[in-house]
């Protein structure tokens, strides 16, 4: 989890509903044909449509598919000084499927339809000491 | 009016220092004409393409400045179906008697990486490890074994069958044997694909010679006919690589379109198809493109896969070359690879990976980002 002591900021703020009480993200809803996108676009690629009101995304959902990132990747990728592998998944938040990292990396404790949330993660440092964070999906805290 | 395939060449794929993709093209293209006994300055058009090594219209530098009409072609993994499908309508236009058609490439060793601006998605996407080919092809067939009971031991078996045919084509790039578990067992890249499981990015060259196939006896006596030959672009709900988002909506991806209508076109159904190369990304994608295309039905390649329908001496031969695994990917080569396979198949000189009993119809399909697909259907 990112340490609260240092600086933090999003990745791209343009993800995330802006002031929410907790981090949402930000998806686009088409007027016409109720297409919902992620991460907001202004016309919709199913109708063409040009009136695409901002809508918050479900902060949960379900796994729709998964895998781990075994490799480093290339530029433009930019993470920890010293890698590590992690999850990568689709999931269904009902009106939208969405492409996040996921926080989990053992592949032994991931399914399809697993529930999971939304939650922060941290993804690189900034050369000035700023911690950046990134959307994520963590499987689901049962109460 | 048909059009045949009279003439073929090949610069043998993999990796070979000190020779430009555009010097493996020229000796692609020379082979071919070769294989016509045709000269340059027979040819009376060209389509062409190379997605990193250059423009191919500049091979008339080496080939010879005869004031021919040669036309890029920039398609990406469609590249040598696309230069295919437009020197086939050239003569079927009756602007043209004899053209050609080349696909060649030289990438780097490693991981294709893209930058996200180019396809108008934000930094974060790359910044935060999204933007890899590799991860949309394991989250596909992850998904897919799990709905149609596909194992991974099926998965490995794809792989060792590609290493085992690699093995016995002059021509591939990988051509040492490699059995399912140490497939299995080698590196883990994205589960549930390991290291031997994906194609690496290579180089190589293909050319063919097409002429009117009424004039085809003057070149050989073997043509090949292009019976088929369609490209499609994907529809809204379709899952393609590079995708922040999906729609609940799903829709079937540009495969089953352009085979569908390939098949159409071409008045022949899977069932007729004696040997097949299909896209192989890696080896979950040529368990997934079986269905896709219609060569068989979603959740029953573990049965033919286990069987051994999908090797030489089966009754669906598929990638009887070794198909990208064992050859790589040099995305402007590769579709055209696949029809200079079918065509050696279709004239019996296919060596010592021969199908057996005399094919006499081959289907070819190639498939890319973003979302596009090319299918043909041979007959002699």
């Amino acid at each position: 989890m990112p340490d609260a002591a240092r600086v933090e900021r999003l990745v791209d703020e343009s993800l995330f509903v802006p002031d929410a009480a907790q981090p949402t993200l930000r998806g686009a809803a088409c007027d016409q044909c109720g297409t919902t996108t992620f991460p907001y676009q202004e016309s919709c690629p199913r109708c063409g449509g040009t009136s695409m009101p901002s809508v918050p995304l479900p902060r949960a959902g379900t796994l729709w598919s998964f895998t781990v990132q075994n490799f480093e990747p290339k530029p433009p990728y930019r993470g920890p000084e010293q890698f590590e592998p992690y999850g990568v998944g689709y999931v269904d938040l009902g009106p939208v499927v969405v492409e996040a990292r996921l926080s989990e990396n053992d592949v032994e404790q991931l399914s399809l339809d697993l529930p999971v949330e939304l939650v922060l993660v941290p993804a690189f440092v900034d050369d000035d000491g700023t911690q950046v964070v990134t959307f994520a999906f963590a499987p689901a805290v049962t109460s | 009016m048909k059009v045949a395939i009279v003439g073929i060449g090949i610069h043998p794929f993999g990796r070979t220092p000190g020779v430009s993709g555009r010097q493996q093209g020229a000796q692609a293209a020379r082979a071919a004409m070769a294989d016509a006994g045709v000269s340059w300055s027979d040819v009376q058009f060209a389509f062409g393409g190379s997605h990193s090594a250059g423009d191919a219209d500049s091979l008339v530098a080496d080939l010879g400045l005869t004031g021919v009409p040669f036309i890029n072609v920039y398609n990406g993994c469609g590249t040598g179906g696309s230069a295919l499908i437009a020197g086939r309508s050239a003569i079927l236009s009756g602007q043209h008697d004899l053209g050609i058609v080349i696909g060649f490439d030289k990438h780097p060793p490693g991981a294709f990486n893209t930058d996200p601006a180019s396809l108008g998605l934000g930094e974060w996407y790359g910044e935060t490890g999204l933007m890899l080919t590799t991860q949309f092809f394991a989250m596909k067939i992850q998904r897919y074994m799990r709905l149609h009971g596909i194992s991974v031991r099926t998965l490995a078996a794809v792989a060792a069958k590609a290493f085992r045919n690699g093995a016995r084509n002059p021509n591939a790039w990988r051509r040492d044997p490699l059995d399912i578990d140490a497939v299995a067992a080698s590196k883990m890249v994205n589960d549930p694909l390991t290291q031997f499981m994906f194609c690496s990015p290579g180089e190589g060259a293909v050319a063919l010679v097409l002429s009117r196939a009424d004039q085809a006896h003057r070149y050989t006596e073997t043509p090949v006919l292009v019976e088929a030959a369609e490209f499609r672009s994907r529809r809204f709900g379709s899952f393609e690589v590079f995708s922040p988002w999906l729609s609940p909506e799903s829709a079937p991806g540009p495969t089953v379109e352009a085979a569908r209508a390939t098949f159409e076109a071409a008045g022949i159904a899977p069932d007729d198809i004696d040997v097949a190369q299909i896209q192989d990304t890696e080896s979950g994608a040529e368990i997934m493109h079986m269905a896709e295309t219609g060569l068989c039905k979603d959740g029953e390649q573990e049965e033919l896969i286990r069987r051994g329908a999908t090797e030489i001496g089966g009754s669906m031969p598929i990638n009887t070359d070794g198909g990208c695994l064992a050859n790589g990917e040099p995305i402007g080569a590769s579709g055209l690879r696949q029809i200079y396979e079918n065509v050696l198949q279709l004239r019996g000189t296919a060596g010592e990976r021969q199908v057996p009993g005399d094919p006499r119809v081959a289907f070819s399909h190639v498939y890319g980002a973003p979302g596009i697909s090319a299918c043909t259907v041979l007959t002699r």
